[in-house]
């Protein structure tokens, strides 16, 4: 039996589904591959059948008399029931597997996930948050448990086979345990907007020690307050702003530092210190000409005070270039 | 001039004026007002089709975000709303149901013209909001989103609630009159199977679509006066919101597929010059579909939090569809066995209905099973998935049964060769279109994606190579149509040798349909010898 599963499984799954990246991945892909070849020989009877009597049985005269069959007992349990014992199998193996995939490990490693118009944040109980780029150790359980700060996203990492909603107001969690270091991609597959096909982030699989050396690596170390503004505005910003001029969701960010900005209601301000910070905590209150059909969210208490200076190291300095 | 009970309905008491048309109270004269306006809804549903398609040819943006996300959204909410739902039983069911069980017209005729008006008034103020802001929630208005974008959210609910009313008055309409007004002799057990289908489809709209407009109602009631009930900053429960969309939208699903099945069990039947197979088993399984179809709206949400046991009834429900729909498929092939099959256009469709339809209703299988649906969930293989049904099901259906039925509606025939190339058109086109889509959601490609990674590139370029070929086929259909309407030859008043009671006057058919009512003596398909 099982040598005929891994038959299957070289001979299908491996073709059409992404790499599989943890040991519940392979055990979908099985159940998969005996969905396909029973599915796939369910059809050739009906569509095989369905060609042989059109072919054999053509019209060949005009009047041809057609036997009067009106049922068959035997036959019609033997089609309700053949199917029904294979649908019960397949709701019952994948119930085997959904169990597991529901279960949490008691000593998962634990990331707080927050996803929001376009883009994810992970925090780690090291104090540690990164966007958009999740890092997580190889062969160990890690527990993901996420909420939303506006509308329904969903976290979905295709080579783990693992998807799940992240929605406002309430918790939910999902979990894996990644085989093989790497980089995965991850989706949000709940539809949230303009920007939803761009709310992509990177899944970084670490072998253990690299990934404690990354945990406790400080990510400003060495850097400039103005290189690391650089780096905050190209992880959380980037989504919306490029650091050139060019216009993306909002406006672009070259050469901002003293600019003056010609806001909706046709008043102007000059981009100083406070300006910027305003923009990012309290996005509505100035909102440049021709960008009022977006509507940013608000960075209050997602970026500390030393990261909001980082930012405007990073304009003055860019603008001194 | 013959006497007036001989006369073409479309001449009668000599008024072929646009009024006429307007305040007639004729099942069929109704049924081709439904046809003409669903036609104009399915061209401009399909436009935004192809522009979603070009947009997807590569991933480099050609419109923006925004105008996508638009698109997609008028794509959805055209196609369900105003072409799917109301297609085969607005359209064909109001001009066949009278003629089909013999009788004058429909129970509540006043009602049945009110139908199209709610319909027409739904679709105007639907395509108002393109005018007033336009609309990006998707047709599935999910909350907190829909509560939160800046689109007008409220019209198109509105438009949404109006064209309901639509169909839940035809659904009462075609109740009383399956149950009133059958023909002497006429027990329900010799009644055409589209009959029966059409039947099981009324009871569903008039069970399930009250549930859609009341939460298009709370929803405005949010929205405009900011009751919490969907919000989860007023304390509301944006998972709620799609507990009540989907039992709904799921039972509506089988508002779009169940008349499609009547349609392949008369087109098996007559081109198979047979009488049908397990006639009882197709009525109760369709009855089965219907009936489980109340109790599957949670595999909707696998992954929206829903609790383990919840998430498992779910599942275990949802493949008990399997069974009636399974038992159908094998009978239909078993109906050609021995048959005298002829392979005329409409013939072709119902081939086609049963290759496509098959690959939809398996993959709705796997589906079903939660660990799959986990990976497949509001991927591509979802979007091939429902498009497998609706389009290779009921859109198939409805053109197969539109060239069978034409003959009985304008007493001319299409042609044979253009209404062939149009199948195989739309057939090959449709599966270069959907089948990639397949591959794309299996390597976890997301719907709703206005742009892509350069992996998913390839298989995209072939799916919008297809959306050109579906729609050259619809333009053939479109032609053939016409060409027939102007200068079709006359078909006679049976073109196809049909045995069901439609058949059985003139086509087109006088104004009451029959001279005399006939007297049912015997089932719906006595082919035998």
């Amino acid at each position: 039996m099982s040598v005929f599963l891994l038959l299957i499984q070289s001979a299908f799954a491996e073709r059409f589904m992404p790499y599989q990246g943890t040991a519940i991945a392979a055990e979908i892909d099985y159940l998969y591959s005996f969905l396909l070849i029973v599915s796939l020989i369910a059809f050739v009877i009906l569509i095989g059948g369905m060609l042989y009597f059109a072919l054999k049985y053509r019209r060949k005269a005009d009047n041809e008399p057609t036997p009067r069959i009106t049922h068959n007992t035997a036959l019609e349990f033997l089609w309700s029931g053949i199917p029904f014992i294979i649908f019960m199998i397949a709701f019952a193996w994948g119930l085997i597997i959904h169990k597991k995939m529901v279960d949490f490990p008691d000593k998962a490693f634990e990331v707080h996930v927050t996803g929001y118009r376009w883009a994810w944040d992970f925090q780690y109980k090291s104090g540690k948050k990164i966007t958009n780029e999740l890092y997580v150790p190889a062969g160990e359980p890690v527990k993901l448990i996420m909420t939303s700060k506006d509308v329904i996203h969903s976290f979905f990492i295709p080579a783990f086979r693992v998807k799940q909603d992240v929605v406002p107001g309430r918790y939910t969690a999902l979990w894996f345990e990644a085989k093989t270091p790497g980089v995965y991609q991850v989706f949000c597959t709940e539809y949230c907007g303009t920007n939803h096909s761009r709310m992509l982030a990177k899944l970084h699989v670490l072998p253990k020690k690299k990934f404690e050396k990354w945990l406790s690596d400080n990510p400003y170390k060495g850097l400039s307050l103005a290189q690391r503004g650089e780096k905050i505005l190209k992880g959380s910003c980037a989504a919306c702003h490029g650091l050139s001029n060019a216009r993306k969701i909002g406006p672009g960010f070259q050469g901002l530092w003293g600019k003056e900005r010609v806001l909706e209601d046709g008043t102007t301000v000059v981009a100083d210190a406070e300006y910027i910070r305003n923009s990012i905590l309290y996005p509505q209150k100035q909102i440049v000409k021709s960008y009022n059909q977006v509507k940013m969210n608000s960075y209050q208490g997602q970026l500390s005070e030393d990261e909001l200076t980082y930012i405007i190291e990073y304009f003055k300095n860019e603008k001194g270039n | 001039m013959a006497h007036d009970s001989q006369v073409s309905y479309l001449k009668y008491g000599n008024q072929t004026g646009l009024w006429s048309w307007l305040t007639t109270l004729d099942h069929k004269k109704i049924g081709i007002m439904y046809f003409i306006s669903i036609f104009i809804f399915f061209f401009i549903g399909g436009m935004f089709a192809l522009l979603m398609r070009l947009e997807l040819l590569h991933p480099e943006p050609l419109f923006s975000a925004d105008q996508y996300n638009q698109m997609m959204t008028y794509h959805g909410a055209i196609m369900t709303f105003m072409v799917i739902i109301p297609g085969v039983p607005a359209f064909l069911g109001n001009f066949l149901l009278p003629l089909m069980i013999g009788a004058k017209d429909v129970a509540f005729p006043r009602v049945n013209l009110m139908s199209w008006y709610c319909l027409m008034i739904g679709a105007a103020i639907s395509f108002a909001t393109i005018f007033f802001g336009g609309v990006d929630t998707g047709w599935t208005f999910y909350t907190p989103y829909s509560l939160e974008t800046s689109g007008n959210t409220i019209m198109m609910v509105l438009g949404a609630f109006v064209m309901g009313f639509s169909s839940i008055l035809t659904g009462v309409n075609f109740i009383v009159t399956i149950h009133r007004l059958r023909a002497p002799g006429m027990g329900f057990f010799q009644m055409p199977l589209m009959v029966w289908a059409l039947y099981s489809t009324a009871i569903i709209q008039v069970v399930a679509t009250p549930v859609l407009a009341i939460t298009l109602l709370l929803l405005a009631l949010e929205k405009v006066f900011g009751v919490g009930i969907f919000d989860p900053k007023l304390g509301g429960d944006p998972v709620l919101f799609q507990h009540y969309f989907w039992f709904y939208s799921h039972p509506a699903v089988y508002i779009m597929i169940l008349p499609s099945m009547g349609i392949i069990s008369e087109l098996i039947t007559t081109f198979s010059r047979k009488i049908i197979f397990g006639y009882r088993a197709i009525v109760y399984s369709t009855f089965g579909i219907a009936s489980v179809s109340f109790f599957v709206w949670g595999h909707h949400m696998f992954v929206s939090g829903q609790s383990y046991w919840t998430g498992w009834i779910f599942s275990l429900l949802t493949m008990l569809v399997g069974v009636p729909t399974a038992i159908k498929a094998f009978n239909w092939v078993a109906t050609m066995y021995r048959g005298s099959i002829s392979f005329k256009a409409p013939m072709l469709f119902a081939f086609g209905y049963l290759f496509l339809f098959s690959i939809g209703g398996i993959t709705g299988i796997y589906l079903a099973v939660i660990p799959i649906d986990v990976h497949f969930h509001d991927t591509y293989f979802v979007v091939a998935h429902f498009h497998y049904v609706m389009v290779g099901g009921t859109l198939l259906a409805l053109t197969g049964g539109l060239y069978y039925w034409f003959p009985k509606m304008f007493g001319k025939i299409c042609s044979e060769l253009g209404s062939q190339i149009s199948f195989f058109l739309i057939f090959v086109g449709f599966n270069v279109t959907f089948f990639p889509q397949f591959v794309l959601g299996h390597m976890g490609m997301p719907r709703r994606y206005h742009t892509y990674l350069p992996e998913f590139e390839t298989l995209n370029i072939i799916s919008t190579v297809g959306s050109w070929m579906i729609a050259s086929g619809f333009f053939v259909t479109l032609g053939v149509v016409i060409y027939a309407l102007l200068k079709g030859p006359k078909s006679g008043d049976n073109p196809w040798g049909g045995t069901t009671l439609e058949w059985k006057t003139s086509s087109p058919p006088p104004h009451e349909n029959f001279e005399t009512i006939p007297t049912v003596t015997g089932g719906p398909y006595e082919y035998g010898s």
